[in-house]
């Protein structure tokens, strides 16, 4: 019995430091992961001059609103809001039209194509006809510089529907529909007065999926797209962020010389990042548990 | 009544008569995947032949492997090879085991609601743009503003400019690119561990091992699966590192080391137009990747079981 306990306590002291350790790393990651955002975030509404000399670490100082004044007279950044907008809403739904009636199909035990077809859809997962092709092929079609290159190419994204797949699987069995249709109820129906309600947690899970891809695509306006006004909020960013083009009339964009003009670009810049990322950001607490579900549901059948 | 005793033509007729509308639900999401994805595929013969602007994805002269062994001949050849692997490798090797240690700290934090705040913050830089992750990049690693610039040189490295630098390139990009996955990356290792039957736990207590050799003997095999199959993927993606960080870090300081097939196929083939040079660069790419997945699963088969195919 004294040995016991002895031993149970020496092992209690081992646990506390390990149970420190943990602690200890928990908060390191916290502040690693955590601290570039909060930092964006007080140096958007800081006095350019404290930030770009370090002063500005905790604590927003010098409060000064000047990059977010600049962002909303920026007509590029109102432009590329608009068309990012109405590409994600429409591409969205467009997804989910096509995602979910196949996911659905391909998940009847009864449909005796469904082995074949997937083995088609997975596959474009592996092999593709390359970067060079699909750009011709998108010119033969004429979609290269229309809204509909953002929405109609690549919109079953084969992830996502083995992710509803699986879920119609899980959650609607064989003998559900087979009791349904006793009572004469088809496919069409069955999908949507039955499935349809049945499955809200993965619609969700699959729109947030797609909308943040659509929000996120850089890719197909700087490959498709050439013309400005059609240009999405991704492009702009990148011309504002990264080319430095911070002033759309073209005055104070200072070049790399860190001058006077360079500290007001860094606040629009810090402005910039909160504004494009804003919306994500808004609705991500609220949604993260679906976000996790939508990984959790995938994982079962990879 | 009986369809057993009818001809296999009678039975798929009367298979598709029952299963139509389920035809009609799937043939939208068919036609789209067709088109954009098995289409091009018929034009990877363009890596073959000469680009006849008339004939679009059909090609024109045909030229055989001239396209390849241009590429394989060209100076920018051991450059482009050595940036691409380097550049995986090093994501690989750094990046792969980094959400696997999350989720066993995470895994250990029995206090529950510290746990869900702590993953909320940890996935949400994966919702961030590659545009705003690598703007994010400029304005804090920058050397005359930047709060991390500053933090560099108050550490005696005066000289370092992190944006453009061939030697900063490859451990800002892997590293940002931890940053901002390691979260995301670690919830399929966490659903692996919840489902590690609470017995194994009880089993380790009473044989007196202590947490941190319950980690070692319980968790961490429990992941090992799922470890398996992720490295296969990721070893499929060997030489796809993606476009658009690449791309987007590219400046003309870095490009000796940032410089990978995918931004060059781009340049070659969107910028100037050379179409069945890039095209073939591409399908070179696409194959290396190919093999790399095949090698791997099968090495995966041999020894564990344990394979995608």
């Amino acid at each position: 019995m004294q040995a016991q306990t002895i031993r149970s306590g020496k092992r209690s002291r081992g646990e506390t430091a390990f149970d420190a350790a943990i602690a200890v790393l928990c908060i390191l990651i916290f502040i690693i992961i955590a601290y570039p955002l909060y930092f964006v975030i007080i140096a958007s509404v800081s006095d350019q001059t404290l930030v770009s000399t370090g002063k500005v670490t905790l604590f927003p100082r010098g409060f000064s609103t000047f990059g977010y004044g600049e962002i909303f007279k920026d007509s590029r950044i109102w432009t590329g809001y608009r068309n990012t907008v109405l590409y994600t809403v429409a591409g969205t739904l467009f997804n989910l039209l096509l995602t979910l009636p196949a996911a659905y199909t391909l998940s009847r035990p009864e449909f005796r194509a469904r082995r074949i077809l997937m083995f088609l859809f997975v596959f474009t997962l592996f092999f593709n006809g390359g970067l060079i092709p699909t750009y011709i092929l998108m010119k033969d079609l004429h979609l290269t510089n229309t809204m509909w290159v953002f929405i109609v190419p690549f919109a079953v994204n084969v992830f996502n529907l083995i992710i509803a797949r699986t879920f119609f699987e899980v959650s609607l069995p064989k003998e559900l529909y087979e009791s349904a249709s006793i009572d004469g109820c088809s496919h069409f129906k069955f999908y949507a007065l039955i499935a349809m309600p049945l499955s809200k947690a993965i619609v969700s899970v699959i729109a947030l999926y797609y909308l943040v891809a659509h929000w996120n695509d850089f890719f197909t306006g700087l490959i498709y797209i050439h013309s400005n006004d059609l240009q999405p909020l991704q492009i702009v960013l990148r011309d504002i962020l990264l080319s430095n083009q911070v002033f759309s009339q073209g005055a104070g964009s200072g070049g790399n010389a860190g001058g006077y003009a360079q500290q007001f670009a860094d606040q629009v810049k810090y402005g910039v990042i909160i504004v494009s990322t804003l919306p994500i950001l808004i609705v991500y607490p609220f949604i993260q548990k679906y976000f996790e579900k939508g990984v959790m549901i995938g994982s079962v059948k990879g | 009544m009986s369809s057993r005793t009818h001809k296999p033509a009678n039975r798929a007729l009367s298979e598709l008569r029952r299963d139509y509308q389920l035809w009609l639900m799937v043939l939208p999401a068919i036609a789209v995947v067709f088109l954009f994805n098995y289409v091009p595929m018929y034009g990877i013969q363009l890596a073959f032949r000469d680009f006849d602007f008339s004939k679009g994805l059909t090609g024109g002269e045909w030229r055989g492997l001239h396209y390849f062994s241009q590429f394989i001949h060209s100076y920018q050849f051991g450059d482009l090879m050595k940036n691409t692997f380097f550049i995986s490798l090093a994501t690989i090797v750094l990046g792969f085991p980094a959400p696997i240690l999350l989720a066993l700290i995470l895994n250990q934090v029995k206090w529950v609601r510290a746990k869900k705040f702590l993953q909320t913050i940890v996935y949400m830089p994966h919702f961030i743009s590659i545009v705003v992750m690598v703007g994010l990049l400029n304005v804090l690693l920058s050397p005359n503003t930047g709060i991390v610039g500053h933090l560099i040189s108050s550490i005696g490295h005066t000289d370092l400019n992190l944006l453009a630098s061939t030697r900063s390139f490859v451990p800002v990009f892997v590293l940002s690119d931890i940053w901002q996955h390691v979260g995301w990356n670690s919830i399929i290792y966490l659903a692996a561990l919840s489902t590690v039957d609470p017995s194994l736990y009880d089993a380790a207590k009473m044989d007196g091992a202590n947490k941190w050799k319950t980690m070692l003997h319980v968790d961490i095999p429990a992941l090992v699966p799922t470890i398996i199959i992720l490295f296969i993927l990721s070893m499929g993606n060997v030489l796809s590192t993606g476009f658009e960080k690449v791309f987007l870090m590219q400046n003309s300081l870095n490009l000796p080391v940032s410089e990978v097939i995918s931004t060059y196929v781009y340049k070659i083939g969107i910028v100037s137009n050379q179409f069945s040079y890039s095209a073939a660069i591409g399908l070179f790419n696409t194959f290396i990747n190919f093999v790399f997945l095949y090698t791997m699963n099968w090495i995966a088969k041999r020894n564990s079981d344990i394979s995608l195919w």
